[in-house]
Protein backbone atom coordinates (compact mmCIF):
# COMPACT_ATOMS: atom_id res chain seq x y z
CA UNK A 1 0.00 0.00 0.00
CA UNK A 2 2.61 2.57 0.88
CA UNK A 3 6.63 2.90 0.46
CA UNK A 4 8.62 0.45 2.69
CA UNK A 5 10.41 1.47 5.65
CA UNK A 6 14.08 1.78 5.69
CA UNK A 7 15.08 1.32 9.00
CA UNK A 8 15.95 -1.93 10.76
CA UNK A 9 13.11 -2.22 13.77
CA UNK A 10 10.42 -4.45 13.99
CA UNK A 11 7.42 -2.51 13.81
CA UNK A 12 5.42 -5.57 13.83
CA UNK A 13 7.10 -6.67 16.69
CA UNK A 14 7.07 -3.87 18.29
CA UNK A 15 2.98 -3.16 17.62
CA UNK A 16 2.36 -6.34 19.38
CA UNK A 17 3.39 -5.01 22.64
CA UNK A 18 1.23 -2.68 22.92
CA UNK A 19 -2.47 -4.53 22.83
CA UNK A 20 -4.25 -1.50 22.86
CA UNK A 21 -3.58 -0.70 19.61
CA UNK A 22 -5.40 -3.92 18.52
CA UNK A 23 -8.92 -2.70 18.79
CA UNK A 24 -11.77 -0.67 16.65
CA UNK A 25 -12.95 2.69 17.70
CA UNK A 26 -16.32 3.80 16.15
CA UNK A 27 -15.62 0.16 13.50
CA UNK A 28 -12.85 1.33 12.50
CA UNK A 29 -9.19 0.19 13.29
CA UNK A 30 -7.92 2.83 15.94
CA UNK A 31 -5.04 4.85 14.98
CA UNK A 32 -3.67 6.35 17.97
CA UNK A 33 -1.57 9.80 16.56
CA UNK A 34 -2.14 11.48 19.93
CA UNK A 35 1.11 10.46 21.13
CA UNK A 36 2.41 14.36 22.28
CA UNK A 37 0.08 14.25 25.29
CA UNK A 38 0.33 10.76 25.98
CA UNK A 39 1.64 7.74 24.27
CA UNK A 40 0.14 4.30 24.94
CA UNK A 41 1.41 1.86 27.72
CA UNK A 42 4.13 -0.49 26.49
CA UNK A 43 2.69 -4.44 27.98
CA UNK A 44 6.20 -5.10 30.15
CA UNK A 45 4.66 -1.99 31.99
CA UNK A 46 1.18 -3.10 32.57
CA UNK A 47 2.88 -6.33 33.53
CA UNK A 48 5.00 -4.73 36.37
CA UNK A 49 1.87 -2.99 37.66
CA UNK A 50 -0.12 -6.17 37.59
CA UNK A 51 2.99 -8.13 39.29
CA UNK A 52 2.73 -4.79 41.96
CA UNK A 53 -0.65 -4.98 42.93
CA UNK A 54 -0.98 -8.33 42.85
CA UNK A 55 2.31 -9.55 44.53
CA UNK A 56 4.72 -6.70 45.93
CA UNK A 57 2.10 -4.11 46.91
CA UNK A 58 3.90 -2.25 50.14
CA UNK A 59 4.55 0.95 51.15
CA UNK A 60 8.48 1.70 51.09
CA UNK A 61 11.54 2.57 52.76
CA UNK A 62 11.51 2.29 56.70
CA UNK A 63 9.62 -1.51 56.38
CA UNK A 64 11.52 -4.57 57.59
CA UNK A 65 8.83 -6.76 56.17
CA UNK A 66 9.15 -8.61 52.97
CA UNK A 67 6.70 -6.93 50.61
CA UNK A 68 8.19 -3.78 51.75
CA UNK A 69 11.63 -4.89 50.72
CA UNK A 70 10.50 -5.58 47.80
CA UNK A 71 9.06 -2.45 46.65
CA UNK A 72 11.45 -0.94 47.93
CA UNK A 73 14.20 -2.44 45.68
CA UNK A 74 12.03 -1.48 42.86
CA UNK A 75 11.34 2.20 43.63
CA UNK A 76 14.62 2.49 43.83
CA UNK A 77 15.85 0.31 40.95
CA UNK A 78 13.83 2.84 39.13
CA UNK A 79 15.79 5.63 40.18
CA UNK A 80 18.60 4.40 38.94
CA UNK A 81 17.45 3.93 35.45
CA UNK A 82 16.53 7.59 35.53
CA UNK A 83 20.21 8.00 36.75
CA UNK A 84 21.10 5.85 33.26
CA UNK A 85 18.90 7.32 31.10
CA UNK A 86 19.32 10.44 31.17
CA UNK A 87 23.24 9.73 32.68
CA UNK A 88 22.94 12.22 35.67
CA UNK A 89 26.12 12.52 37.58
CA UNK A 90 24.30 11.00 41.01
CA UNK A 91 21.27 8.88 41.21
CA UNK A 92 20.35 11.20 44.24
CA UNK A 93 19.87 13.33 41.84
CA UNK A 94 16.87 11.81 40.16
CA UNK A 95 13.16 13.37 42.72
CA UNK A 96 10.16 11.35 41.49
CA UNK A 97 7.32 13.53 41.17
CA UNK A 98 3.77 13.07 39.37
CA UNK A 99 4.81 14.85 36.24
CA UNK A 100 7.00 17.46 34.59
CA UNK A 101 4.74 19.89 36.03
CA UNK A 102 4.77 18.93 39.09
CA UNK A 103 9.00 18.57 38.37
CA UNK A 104 8.36 22.51 37.40
CA UNK A 105 6.65 23.67 40.30
CA UNK A 106 8.83 22.35 42.55
CA UNK A 107 11.70 24.39 41.07
CA UNK A 108 9.38 27.09 40.82
CA UNK A 109 8.53 27.33 44.50
CA UNK A 110 11.80 25.91 46.25
CA UNK A 111 14.50 27.41 44.22
CA UNK A 112 12.69 30.22 43.65
CA UNK A 113 11.60 31.18 47.11
CA UNK A 114 15.31 30.92 47.76
CA UNK A 115 17.05 32.18 44.88
CA UNK A 116 14.57 34.51 43.20
CA UNK A 117 14.13 38.66 44.50
CA UNK A 118 13.19 41.94 43.12
CA UNK A 119 13.98 42.55 39.60
CA UNK A 120 15.74 39.42 39.18
CA UNK A 121 14.71 38.10 35.40
CA UNK A 122 13.24 34.60 34.41
CA UNK A 123 13.72 34.41 30.44
CA UNK A 124 11.26 31.86 29.14
CA UNK A 125 10.60 31.36 25.02
CA UNK A 126 7.44 31.66 23.40
CA UNK A 127 7.04 27.77 22.64
CA UNK A 128 6.60 27.21 26.37
CA UNK A 129 4.01 24.75 27.64
CA UNK A 130 1.50 26.37 30.03
CA UNK A 131 3.48 24.34 33.17
CA UNK A 132 6.50 25.77 32.08
CA UNK A 133 4.91 29.92 32.18
CA UNK A 134 2.27 29.22 35.31
CA UNK A 135 4.69 28.55 37.84
CA UNK A 136 7.43 31.15 36.89
CA UNK A 137 4.32 33.61 37.03
CA UNK A 138 3.81 32.56 40.48
CA UNK A 139 6.51 32.86 41.80
CA UNK A 140 7.22 36.16 40.04
CA UNK A 141 4.84 37.26 41.70
CA UNK A 142 5.86 36.25 45.07
CA UNK A 143 9.16 37.12 44.63
CA UNK A 144 8.98 40.37 42.39
CA UNK A 145 10.76 38.78 39.76
CA UNK A 146 10.26 39.66 36.11
CA UNK A 147 9.25 37.35 33.38
CA UNK A 148 10.73 37.83 29.96
CA UNK A 149 9.93 35.77 26.96
CA UNK A 150 12.43 34.62 23.60
CA UNK A 151 10.92 35.17 20.76
CA UNK A 152 10.63 32.79 17.73
CA UNK A 153 10.85 33.43 14.11
CA UNK A 154 7.19 32.59 11.76
CA UNK A 155 8.54 28.66 11.24
CA UNK A 156 8.69 28.27 15.09
CA UNK A 157 12.13 28.30 16.21
CA UNK A 158 13.68 30.49 19.13
CA UNK A 159 15.54 33.23 17.77
CA UNK A 160 18.96 32.55 19.28
CA UNK A 161 19.89 36.49 18.29
CA UNK A 162 16.97 37.74 20.52
CA UNK A 163 17.70 35.50 23.74
CA UNK A 164 21.32 36.72 23.79
CA UNK A 165 20.22 40.16 23.61
CA UNK A 166 17.78 39.51 26.88
CA UNK A 167 20.60 37.44 28.61
CA UNK A 168 22.39 39.71 31.06
CA UNK A 169 23.60 39.53 34.49
CA UNK A 170 20.08 40.21 35.85
CA UNK A 171 18.61 36.68 34.20
CA UNK A 172 18.18 34.82 37.03
CA UNK A 173 17.12 31.39 35.61
CA UNK A 174 15.76 30.17 31.97
CA UNK A 175 13.32 27.99 31.34
CA UNK A 176 13.30 26.19 27.73
CA UNK A 177 11.57 23.23 26.28
CA UNK A 178 13.67 20.68 24.52
CA UNK A 179 11.39 19.94 21.77
CA UNK A 180 8.00 22.13 21.98
CA UNK A 181 4.73 20.06 22.34
CA UNK A 182 2.59 22.09 20.27
CA UNK A 183 4.84 22.34 16.81
CA UNK A 184 7.70 19.69 17.57
CA UNK A 185 10.28 22.19 17.49
CA UNK A 186 13.86 20.64 18.37
CA UNK A 187 15.61 23.77 20.37
CA UNK A 188 19.22 23.93 20.95
CA UNK A 189 18.96 23.59 24.06
CA UNK A 190 22.63 22.81 24.56
CA UNK A 191 23.82 25.87 23.12
CA UNK A 192 20.76 27.94 25.23
CA UNK A 193 22.75 26.55 28.24
CA UNK A 194 26.19 27.46 27.30
CA UNK A 195 25.01 30.56 27.13
CA UNK A 196 22.58 30.99 30.20
CA UNK A 197 25.71 30.03 31.77
CA UNK A 198 27.81 32.34 30.59
CA UNK A 199 25.53 34.87 32.63
CA UNK A 200 25.91 32.41 35.55
CA UNK A 201 22.35 31.71 35.10
CA UNK A 202 20.23 28.87 36.30
CA UNK A 203 19.00 26.26 33.42
CA UNK A 204 15.79 24.64 33.72
CA UNK A 205 14.82 22.27 30.53
CA UNK A 206 11.16 20.87 30.15
CA UNK A 207 11.70 17.71 28.31
CA UNK A 208 8.43 16.20 28.39
CA UNK A 209 8.37 16.38 24.70
CA UNK A 210 12.47 15.36 24.11
CA UNK A 211 12.68 12.15 26.50
CA UNK A 212 10.69 9.87 24.11
CA UNK A 213 12.41 11.05 20.94
CA UNK A 214 15.74 12.43 22.15
CA UNK A 215 18.88 11.14 24.11
CA UNK A 216 18.76 12.81 27.04
CA UNK A 217 22.43 13.61 28.38
CA UNK A 218 21.87 16.23 31.16
CA UNK A 219 26.07 16.31 32.13
CA UNK A 220 26.35 16.78 28.29
CA UNK A 221 23.54 19.37 28.23
CA UNK A 222 24.73 20.65 31.77
CA UNK A 223 21.55 21.84 32.37
CA UNK A 224 20.60 22.81 36.07
CA UNK A 225 17.03 20.94 36.51
CA UNK A 226 15.36 19.29 33.88
CA UNK A 227 12.10 17.38 33.98
CA UNK A 228 10.15 14.43 31.98
CA UNK A 229 6.65 12.71 32.44
CA UNK A 230 6.39 8.53 32.46
CA UNK A 231 2.67 8.54 30.22
CA UNK A 232 4.69 10.17 27.35
CA UNK A 233 7.49 7.40 27.18
CA UNK A 234 5.26 4.41 27.12
CA UNK A 235 5.47 4.17 30.78
CA UNK A 236 2.38 5.26 33.58
CA UNK A 237 0.59 8.30 34.18
CA UNK A 238 1.09 9.64 37.76
CA UNK A 239 4.91 9.58 37.47
CA UNK A 240 7.68 12.25 36.69
CA UNK A 241 11.26 12.84 37.12
CA UNK A 242 12.89 16.11 38.44
CA UNK A 243 16.46 15.98 37.81
CA UNK A 244 18.55 18.45 39.88
CA UNK A 245 22.36 19.61 40.24
CA UNK A 246 23.18 18.17 43.85
CA UNK A 247 24.39 21.55 45.26
CA UNK A 248 21.27 23.04 43.99
CA UNK A 249 19.28 20.62 45.27
CA UNK A 250 21.21 20.39 48.83
CA UNK A 251 20.54 24.37 48.88
CA UNK A 252 16.95 24.38 48.28
CA UNK A 253 13.95 24.13 51.15
CA UNK A 254 11.95 21.35 51.23
CA UNK A 255 8.86 21.77 48.47
CA UNK A 256 6.03 19.91 50.79
CA UNK A 257 6.28 18.36 54.50
CA UNK A 258 5.19 15.51 55.47
CA UNK A 259 6.33 11.56 55.86
CA UNK A 260 9.61 10.07 54.05
CA UNK A 261 10.91 13.73 53.34
CA UNK A 262 12.10 14.60 56.98
CA UNK A 263 14.85 12.99 59.40
CA UNK A 264 13.62 13.68 62.63
CA UNK A 265 10.37 15.86 63.81
CA UNK A 266 9.53 16.88 67.05
CA UNK A 267 7.47 19.99 68.02
CA UNK A 268 11.02 22.18 68.96
CA UNK A 269 11.77 21.88 64.95
CA UNK A 270 12.35 19.13 62.33
CA UNK A 271 15.39 18.44 60.26
CA UNK A 272 14.57 17.27 56.88
CA UNK A 273 16.37 14.07 54.78
CA UNK A 274 18.85 14.12 52.32
CA UNK A 275 18.69 14.17 49.05
CA UNK A 276 16.13 13.00 46.67
CA UNK A 277 14.35 11.85 49.72
CA UNK A 278 13.75 15.96 50.99
CA UNK A 279 11.81 16.19 47.86
CA UNK A 280 9.34 12.94 48.56
CA UNK A 281 7.19 13.87 50.80
CA UNK A 282 4.47 11.37 51.37
CA UNK A 283 3.71 7.76 49.98
CA UNK A 284 4.97 8.57 46.15
CA UNK A 285 3.35 6.61 43.25
CA UNK A 286 4.94 3.25 43.95
CA UNK A 287 3.75 0.94 41.53
CA UNK A 288 3.69 3.11 38.36
CA UNK A 289 7.44 4.29 39.74
CA UNK A 290 8.07 0.56 39.63
CA UNK A 291 7.21 0.42 36.47
CA UNK A 292 7.98 2.95 34.57
CA UNK A 293 11.97 1.11 34.91
CA UNK A 294 10.28 -1.17 31.83
CA UNK A 295 9.26 1.60 29.59
CA UNK A 296 12.74 3.38 29.64
CA UNK A 297 13.92 -0.56 28.59
CA UNK A 298 11.48 -0.29 25.79
CA UNK A 299 13.03 2.89 24.67
CA UNK A 300 16.68 1.99 24.81
CA UNK A 301 16.20 -1.86 24.17
CA UNK A 302 15.12 -0.37 20.56
CA UNK A 303 17.84 2.73 20.59
CA UNK A 304 16.88 6.35 20.77
CA UNK A 305 18.77 6.29 16.98
CA UNK A 306 16.61 3.80 15.84
CA UNK A 307 13.30 5.56 16.78
CA UNK A 308 13.87 8.75 15.97
CA UNK A 309 15.43 7.76 12.74
CA UNK A 310 11.91 5.89 12.35
CA UNK A 311 9.94 8.72 13.36
CA UNK A 312 11.49 11.02 11.17
CA UNK A 313 10.85 8.68 8.47
CA UNK A 314 6.87 9.01 9.29
CA UNK A 315 7.56 12.57 9.82
CA UNK A 316 8.54 13.14 6.23
CA UNK A 317 6.30 10.91 4.51
CA UNK A 318 3.32 12.30 6.32
CA UNK A 319 4.48 15.86 4.95
CA UNK A 320 4.41 14.81 1.54
CA UNK A 321 1.07 13.30 1.80
CA UNK A 322 -0.06 16.00 3.47
CA UNK A 323 1.13 18.74 1.54
CA UNK A 324 -0.97 17.42 -1.16
CA UNK A 325 -4.44 17.89 0.60
CA UNK A 326 -5.78 21.15 -0.37
CA UNK A 327 -5.62 23.54 1.72
CA UNK A 328 -3.27 22.19 3.92
CA UNK A 329 -0.98 24.86 6.19
CA UNK A 330 1.60 23.13 8.39
CA UNK A 331 1.92 25.12 11.49
CA UNK A 332 5.77 24.93 12.27
CA UNK A 333 8.49 24.15 9.85
CA UNK A 334 11.35 24.06 12.20
CA UNK A 335 14.33 22.73 10.19
CA UNK A 336 15.00 20.51 13.43
CA UNK A 337 11.79 18.63 14.47
CA UNK A 338 10.30 15.77 16.18
CA UNK A 339 7.19 13.99 14.70
CA UNK A 340 4.88 16.19 15.37
CA UNK A 341 2.76 17.96 12.82
CA UNK A 342 0.21 20.86 13.75
CA UNK A 343 -1.98 21.95 10.65
CA UNK A 344 -5.07 23.57 9.95
CA UNK A 345 -7.08 23.20 6.76
CA UNK A 346 -8.97 25.98 4.81
CA UNK A 347 -12.13 26.09 5.93
CA UNK A 348 -12.14 23.58 8.44
CA UNK A 349 -12.37 23.89 11.72
CA UNK A 350 -9.75 21.90 14.04
CA UNK A 351 -12.29 20.37 16.36
CA UNK A 352 -14.59 19.78 13.40
CA UNK A 353 -11.74 17.81 12.04
CA UNK A 354 -10.79 16.29 14.96
CA UNK A 355 -14.00 15.06 15.30
CA UNK A 356 -14.58 13.76 12.11
CA UNK A 357 -11.81 11.99 12.30
CA UNK A 358 -12.18 10.58 15.64
CA UNK A 359 -15.46 8.92 13.63
CA UNK A 360 -13.39 6.87 11.25
CA UNK A 361 -11.14 5.64 14.08
CA UNK A 362 -8.00 8.34 14.36
CA UNK A 363 -7.02 10.16 17.23
CA UNK A 364 -5.87 13.45 16.88
CA UNK A 365 -5.48 16.27 18.91
CA UNK A 366 -7.26 19.67 18.09
CA UNK A 367 -6.91 23.19 20.17
CA UNK A 368 -4.47 24.97 21.61
CA UNK A 369 -1.92 22.28 23.33
CA UNK A 370 -1.77 24.25 26.22
CA UNK A 371 0.05 27.11 24.52
CA UNK A 372 -1.77 29.65 24.62
CA UNK A 373 1.06 32.34 24.08
CA UNK A 374 2.50 30.80 21.29
CA UNK A 375 -1.12 30.42 19.24
CA UNK A 376 -1.72 34.30 20.30
CA UNK A 377 1.94 34.74 18.64
CA UNK A 378 0.73 33.10 15.66
CA UNK A 379 -2.38 34.77 15.47
CA UNK A 380 -4.75 31.61 15.60
CA UNK A 381 -7.22 29.74 18.32
CA UNK A 382 -5.40 26.21 17.56
CA UNK A 383 -4.10 23.23 15.16
CA UNK A 384 -4.92 20.48 14.31
CA UNK A 385 -2.04 18.12 15.94
CA UNK A 386 -0.73 14.63 14.87
CA UNK A 387 2.13 13.19 16.75
CA UNK A 388 3.82 10.11 15.64
CA UNK A 389 5.41 7.81 18.23
CA UNK A 390 7.19 4.18 17.47
CA UNK A 391 4.83 1.89 16.83
CA UNK A 392 2.88 4.18 14.30
CA UNK A 393 3.21 3.18 10.43
CA UNK A 394 3.23 4.57 6.94
CA UNK A 395 0.17 2.64 6.40
CA UNK A 396 -1.78 4.44 9.18
CA UNK A 397 -0.86 7.66 7.92
CA UNK A 398 -1.93 6.79 4.48
CA UNK A 399 -5.31 5.79 6.26
CA UNK A 400 -5.24 9.20 8.13
CA UNK A 401 -4.49 11.40 4.58
CA UNK A 402 -7.32 9.57 3.05
CA UNK A 403 -9.98 10.39 5.68
CA UNK A 404 -8.64 13.91 5.67
CA UNK A 405 -9.03 14.33 1.65
CA UNK A 406 -12.78 13.07 2.13
CA UNK A 407 -13.41 15.43 4.62
CA UNK A 408 -12.13 18.66 3.16
CA UNK A 409 -13.54 17.47 -0.35
CA UNK A 410 -17.10 17.36 1.84
CA UNK A 411 -16.46 21.32 3.26
CA UNK A 412 -15.44 22.04 -0.77
CA UNK B 1 -49.17 18.06 21.25
CA UNK B 2 -47.07 21.50 21.84
CA UNK B 3 -45.09 22.95 19.11
CA UNK B 4 -41.54 21.98 21.08
CA UNK B 5 -42.80 18.37 21.75
CA UNK B 6 -43.96 18.02 18.30
CA UNK B 7 -40.14 19.37 17.05
CA UNK B 8 -38.42 17.31 19.18
CA UNK B 9 -40.50 14.09 18.01
CA UNK B 10 -39.44 15.12 14.42
CA UNK B 11 -36.01 14.99 15.28
CA UNK B 12 -35.87 11.64 17.01
CA UNK B 13 -37.25 10.52 13.84
CA UNK B 14 -35.22 11.47 11.33
CA UNK B 15 -32.26 10.24 13.31
CA UNK B 16 -33.77 6.80 14.04
CA UNK B 17 -33.59 7.06 10.48
CA UNK B 18 -29.68 7.01 10.23
CA UNK B 19 -29.55 3.93 12.23
CA UNK B 20 -26.90 4.93 14.81
CA UNK B 21 -24.47 5.30 11.95
CA UNK B 22 -21.55 8.19 13.67
CA UNK B 23 -20.76 9.38 10.43
CA UNK B 24 -23.99 9.75 8.60
CA UNK B 25 -24.64 11.35 11.69
CA UNK B 26 -22.62 13.92 12.11
CA UNK B 27 -22.76 14.71 8.33
CA UNK B 28 -26.51 15.14 8.51
CA UNK B 29 -26.16 17.34 11.64
CA UNK B 30 -23.17 19.60 9.80
CA UNK B 31 -26.28 19.48 6.59
CA UNK B 32 -28.69 21.16 9.06
CA UNK B 33 -26.26 23.21 10.19
CA UNK B 34 -25.55 24.85 6.57
CA UNK B 35 -29.23 24.93 6.40
CA UNK B 36 -29.75 27.38 9.11
CA UNK B 37 -30.91 30.90 8.66
CA UNK B 38 -27.92 33.17 8.39
CA UNK B 39 -26.79 35.82 11.13
CA UNK B 40 -26.03 38.96 10.33
CA UNK B 41 -22.82 40.08 10.84
CA UNK B 42 -23.66 43.20 13.06
CA UNK B 43 -24.87 40.15 15.22
CA UNK B 44 -21.47 38.51 15.52
CA UNK B 45 -20.34 40.15 18.06
CA UNK B 46 -18.92 39.31 21.66
CA UNK B 47 -22.17 40.36 23.54
CA UNK B 48 -24.10 37.51 21.68
CA UNK B 49 -21.69 34.30 22.18
CA UNK B 50 -22.64 31.34 24.56
CA UNK B 51 -20.35 31.32 27.43
CA UNK B 52 -19.06 27.67 28.23
CA UNK B 53 -18.86 26.43 24.88
CA UNK B 54 -15.36 25.72 23.38
CA UNK B 55 -16.40 26.70 19.69
CA UNK B 56 -17.70 29.99 18.98
CA UNK B 57 -21.48 30.20 19.12
CA UNK B 58 -23.92 33.35 18.54
CA UNK B 59 -27.47 33.63 19.80
CA UNK B 60 -29.97 36.34 19.56
CA UNK B 61 -33.79 36.51 20.47
CA UNK B 62 -36.26 38.56 19.23
CA UNK B 63 -39.67 38.96 19.85
CA UNK B 64 -42.03 38.23 16.40
CA UNK B 65 -45.53 38.59 17.05
CA UNK B 66 -45.23 37.42 20.33
CA UNK B 67 -43.39 34.08 19.17
CA UNK B 68 -39.41 33.79 20.21
CA UNK B 69 -37.43 34.15 17.24
CA UNK B 70 -33.64 32.62 17.73
CA UNK B 71 -30.60 32.89 15.26
CA UNK B 72 -27.74 31.39 15.36
CA UNK B 73 -24.36 30.69 14.07
CA UNK B 74 -20.76 28.74 14.74
CA UNK B 75 -17.12 29.04 14.12
CA UNK B 76 -17.46 25.42 13.36
CA UNK B 77 -19.90 22.84 11.08
CA UNK B 78 -20.90 20.45 13.64
CA UNK B 79 -21.62 22.54 16.76
CA UNK B 80 -23.61 24.83 14.22
CA UNK B 81 -25.87 21.78 13.56
CA UNK B 82 -26.03 21.17 17.26
CA UNK B 83 -27.55 24.57 17.60
CA UNK B 84 -29.38 24.38 14.62
CA UNK B 85 -31.28 21.87 16.41
CA UNK B 86 -32.52 23.38 19.12
CA UNK B 87 -32.98 26.44 17.20
CA UNK B 88 -35.55 24.66 15.42
CA UNK B 89 -36.84 23.29 18.59
CA UNK B 90 -37.82 26.24 20.32
CA UNK B 91 -38.29 28.89 17.43
CA UNK B 92 -41.81 30.46 16.89
CA UNK B 93 -43.04 29.47 20.09
CA UNK B 94 -44.30 31.65 22.46
CA UNK B 95 -41.66 32.95 25.60
CA UNK B 96 -43.21 31.30 28.33
CA UNK B 97 -43.18 28.31 26.34
CA UNK B 98 -39.32 28.06 25.67
CA UNK B 99 -38.79 28.85 29.40
CA UNK B 100 -40.72 25.84 30.76
CA UNK B 101 -39.97 23.74 27.94
CA UNK B 102 -38.22 20.44 28.64
CA UNK B 103 -35.69 19.29 25.93
CA UNK B 104 -35.66 15.70 26.00
CA UNK B 105 -34.12 14.89 22.13
CA UNK B 106 -30.80 14.77 23.03
CA UNK B 107 -31.35 11.77 25.16
CA UNK B 108 -33.53 10.16 22.54
CA UNK B 109 -31.13 10.53 19.59
CA UNK B 110 -28.35 9.08 21.82
CA UNK B 111 -26.31 12.57 21.47
CA UNK B 112 -23.70 11.93 24.12
CA UNK B 113 -22.20 9.45 21.80
CA UNK B 114 -21.51 12.17 19.23
CA UNK B 115 -20.74 14.71 21.14
CA UNK B 116 -18.23 14.73 23.50
CA UNK B 117 -18.49 15.87 27.36
CA UNK B 118 -16.75 19.36 26.16
CA UNK B 119 -19.38 19.33 24.27
CA UNK B 120 -22.37 18.37 26.03
CA UNK B 121 -21.03 20.71 28.50
CA UNK B 122 -20.90 23.69 25.56
CA UNK B 123 -24.72 22.22 24.77
CA UNK B 124 -26.75 22.41 28.01
CA UNK B 125 -24.89 26.16 28.00
CA UNK B 126 -26.31 26.79 24.89
CA UNK B 127 -30.10 25.45 26.18
CA UNK B 128 -29.56 27.88 29.32
CA UNK B 129 -28.97 30.60 27.42
CA UNK B 130 -31.59 30.49 25.09
CA UNK B 131 -34.21 30.33 28.26
CA UNK B 132 -32.69 33.04 29.57
CA UNK B 133 -33.28 34.92 26.32
CA UNK B 134 -36.99 33.20 26.67
CA UNK B 135 -37.33 34.28 30.29
CA UNK B 136 -35.69 38.32 29.16
CA UNK B 137 -38.41 38.31 26.46
CA UNK B 138 -41.77 37.39 28.74
CA UNK B 139 -40.74 40.06 31.11
CA UNK B 140 -40.73 42.65 27.91
CA UNK B 141 -43.89 41.41 26.83
CA UNK B 142 -45.37 41.89 30.30
CA UNK B 143 -44.20 45.44 30.28
C1 LIG C 1 6.32 20.43 26.60
C2 LIG C 1 5.48 19.98 27.76
N1 LIG C 1 5.76 20.41 28.99
C3 LIG C 1 5.05 20.01 30.04
C4 LIG C 1 3.97 19.16 29.93
C5 LIG C 1 3.21 18.77 31.15
O1 LIG C 1 3.40 17.43 31.41
P1 LIG C 1 2.51 16.67 32.51
O2 LIG C 1 1.09 16.97 32.15
O3 LIG C 1 2.86 15.24 32.33
O4 LIG C 1 2.88 17.21 33.83
C6 LIG C 1 3.64 18.69 28.67
C7 LIG C 1 2.47 17.81 28.50
O5 LIG C 1 1.67 17.97 27.60
C8 LIG C 1 4.41 19.11 27.56
O6 LIG C 1 4.11 18.68 26.33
Amino acid sequence: MSASTTTTIDIAKIRSEFPVLDQEVNGKPLIYFDNAASSQTVKSVVDALVQFYEKDHANIHRGIHTLAERSTKGFEATRERVHKFINSAEVDEIIFTKGTTESINLVAQSWGSKFLSEGDEILISQLEHHSNIVPWQLAAERTGAIIKVIPINDKGEILMDEYKKLLSSKTKLVAVNYVSNSLGTINPVKEIIELAMAQRATTMIDAAQAAPHVKIDVQNLNCDFLALSSHKMYGPTGVGVLYGRRDLLESMPPYQGGGEMIKDVSFNGTTFNDIPYKFEAGTPNIGEVIAFKYAMDFIENIGHENIQAYENELLEYANIKLSKIQGFTPIGTAENKASVISFLINNVHPYDLGQLLDVKGIAVRTGHHCTQPLMDFLEIDGTVRASFAVYNTKEEIDVFCESLQKIVERFN
Amino acid sequence: MDLIKQRQEEIIEEFAMLDGDMEMTLDYIMELGAELAELPDEARIEDNIVKGCQSKVWLTAELDNDRVQFKADSNTAITKGLVSLLVRTLNQSAPQDVVNAEIYFPQQIGMDRFIGTQRSNGFAAMIKQMKMYALALTAKQES
